[in-house]
């Protein structure tokens, strides 16, 4: 178990420090992020459909694809000079790469998230300060099972040919449940329902995280193995 | 040390290796001679446990820890310097901090790399960076090499200086692997030689004194002009 957190550590800051270095995908995942926001709040009407209204899903479009685009890196920094045959020859487990990649991915995601929610607040007249908390929740939750099988996914393609293209269509059915759950508890919480209304797709999104976490760790292995 | 036996490997329908068997005991070095797609390095992936076999087995004294591999390619992060990647990958083998720094300062030394050390990767010459990815690969002292085309890219220099290296290893009881296509390259190192095409030994046994003249002439008569 010491070996396994260990190893993963050492591979995640690997890759936190590679990215800090290029600053490649943080950079395009933190423009394209701010760009949608700013399209977003110049191209709705507001007279339309109200801002309280439209502004979870705009927030939730906005993660989902700026996750995407950060998760195509993950394993494109082990192409380059074939490290990936490095990593898969050094003595650590399959598992410790995958949690290793997967704790990077979480980390670039919540730095995009974190950003975008604060230019989101300065596009958008919602109440984010008043449910804070259980909005960082409903993005913790909804974003850790999605990256998950993002991670699993992003090792799946790495090697074909159109990867970028793939990743997108094989993610996005199974981003669907922790959209819509994600979608439904902010709306709810900008309309200021109480948290008891939500509570069941908080269990949901819990849930999908242990069931997607436990099959993507298991099925990681079998990925990167020819 | 390191054995193979009976070892069978396809891409799809293409037979890749096909029935090879040989024992490498310490101190050894094996130099295998083929033309391009005569399953050389698929049999340096089986060999490092990179490709599972459909037929046969191997057997590693030591394990996946227990291999260097200097390949095609360095296997290094562009982004991070000389001695970074070389911290990385002594983590991931666990080489303790002190004998760490130890065996870093006397590779960077040996291979000539004390002015890159601190040079990104991706800075370098391709002889730099394959002399960069020859420390990678000792950088954990491992008991068995796993070499592909190690030689390409090195200037004379630089070639004759990984020779004399490899030959320091051998006498220290490391059993060496090395594949190539090129017969003058690997003679010299060799105690073993085998001759491949289309995924077999075609001629397997000792180098008994042979130079390599005497060689080049037996593998076009065994191989072809390749």
């Amino acid at each position: 178990m010491g070996d396994l957190v260990r190893h993963a550590w050492l591979v995640a800051r690997k890759d936190l420090h590679l990215e800090f270095r290029s600053r490649t995908a943080i950079t395009s995942a933190l423009v394209f992020t701010a760009l949608v926001l700013v399209v977003f709040e110049h191209g709705r009407d507001p007279t339309a459909v109200s801002t309280i209204d439209l502004a979870p899903s705009i927030l939730w479009v906005t993660f989902s694809f700026a996750g995407m685009l950060t998760l195509n890196r993950a394993f494109n920094a082990e192409l380059e000079n074939q490290a990936l045959d490095g990593l898969l020859l050094a003595p650590i487990s399959r598992t410790s790469l995958f949690l290793g990649k997967l704790v990077a991915n979480l980390a670039f995601v919540a730095v995009v998230q974190v950003t975008g929610l604060l230019l989101f607040t300065l596009f958008f007249n919602v109440p984010v300060w008043a449910v804070w908390a259980p909005l960082v929740t409903v993005m913790i939750l909804a974003t850790t099972g999605f990256i998950a099988v993002g991670t699993l996914f992003s090792a799946m393609v790495v090697r074909t040919r159109f990867a970028e293209l793939m990743l997108p269509v094989l993610l996005l059915p199974f981003l669907l449940p922790p959209l819509i759950a994600a979608v439904e508890v902010t709306a709810k919480l900008f309309a200021g329902r109480p948290l008891s209304e939500v509570a069941g797709w908080f269990r949901l999104l819990a849930a999908y995280d242990v069931a997607f976490v436990s099959l993507a760790t298991l099925l990681f292995p079998a990925t990167v193995t020819e | 040390m390191l054995s193979a036996r009976d070892v069978s490997h396809a891409y799809g329908s293409l037979r890749a290796l096909d029935g090879i068997t040989f024992t490498l005991d310490r101190g050894h070095t094996l130099a295998i001679f083929g033309p391009n797609g005569a399953g050389k390095t698929t049999l340096l992936k089986v060999l490092a446990g990179l490709i599972n076999p459909r037929h046969g087995a191997v057997e590693l004294a030591g394990g996946r820890r227990a291999i260097g591999w200097i390949g095609h390619q360095s296997q290094l992060y562009g982004p991070l310097t000389v001695a970074e990647n070389l911290r990385f990958w002594a983590s991931l083998y666990d080489v303790p901090e002190p004998a760490q720094r130890a065996r870093q300062e006397e590779l960077i030394g040996r291979l000539g790399l004390a002015r890159q050390a601190d040079q990104q990767v991706r800075t370098l010459s391709r002889g730099q960076a394959q002399r960069a990815a020859i420390a990678r690969a000792l950088i954990h002292d491992p008991s068995v090499l796993l070499l592909d085309e190690p030689f390409t890219g090195l200037d004379r220099v630089a070639a004759e200086e990984l020779r004399r290296l490899l030959g320091e290893l051998a006498a220290a009881g490391r059993a060496t692997v090395l594949v190539t296509h090129n017969v003058e390259e690997g003679t010299e190192l060799a105690t073993d030689i085998a001759f491949m095409r289309a995924g077999r030994f075609v001629a397997f046994g000792p180098r008994a004194g042979r130079d390599a003249a005497v060689l080049a002439t037996e593998y076009r008569d065994a191989v072809g002009s390749g």
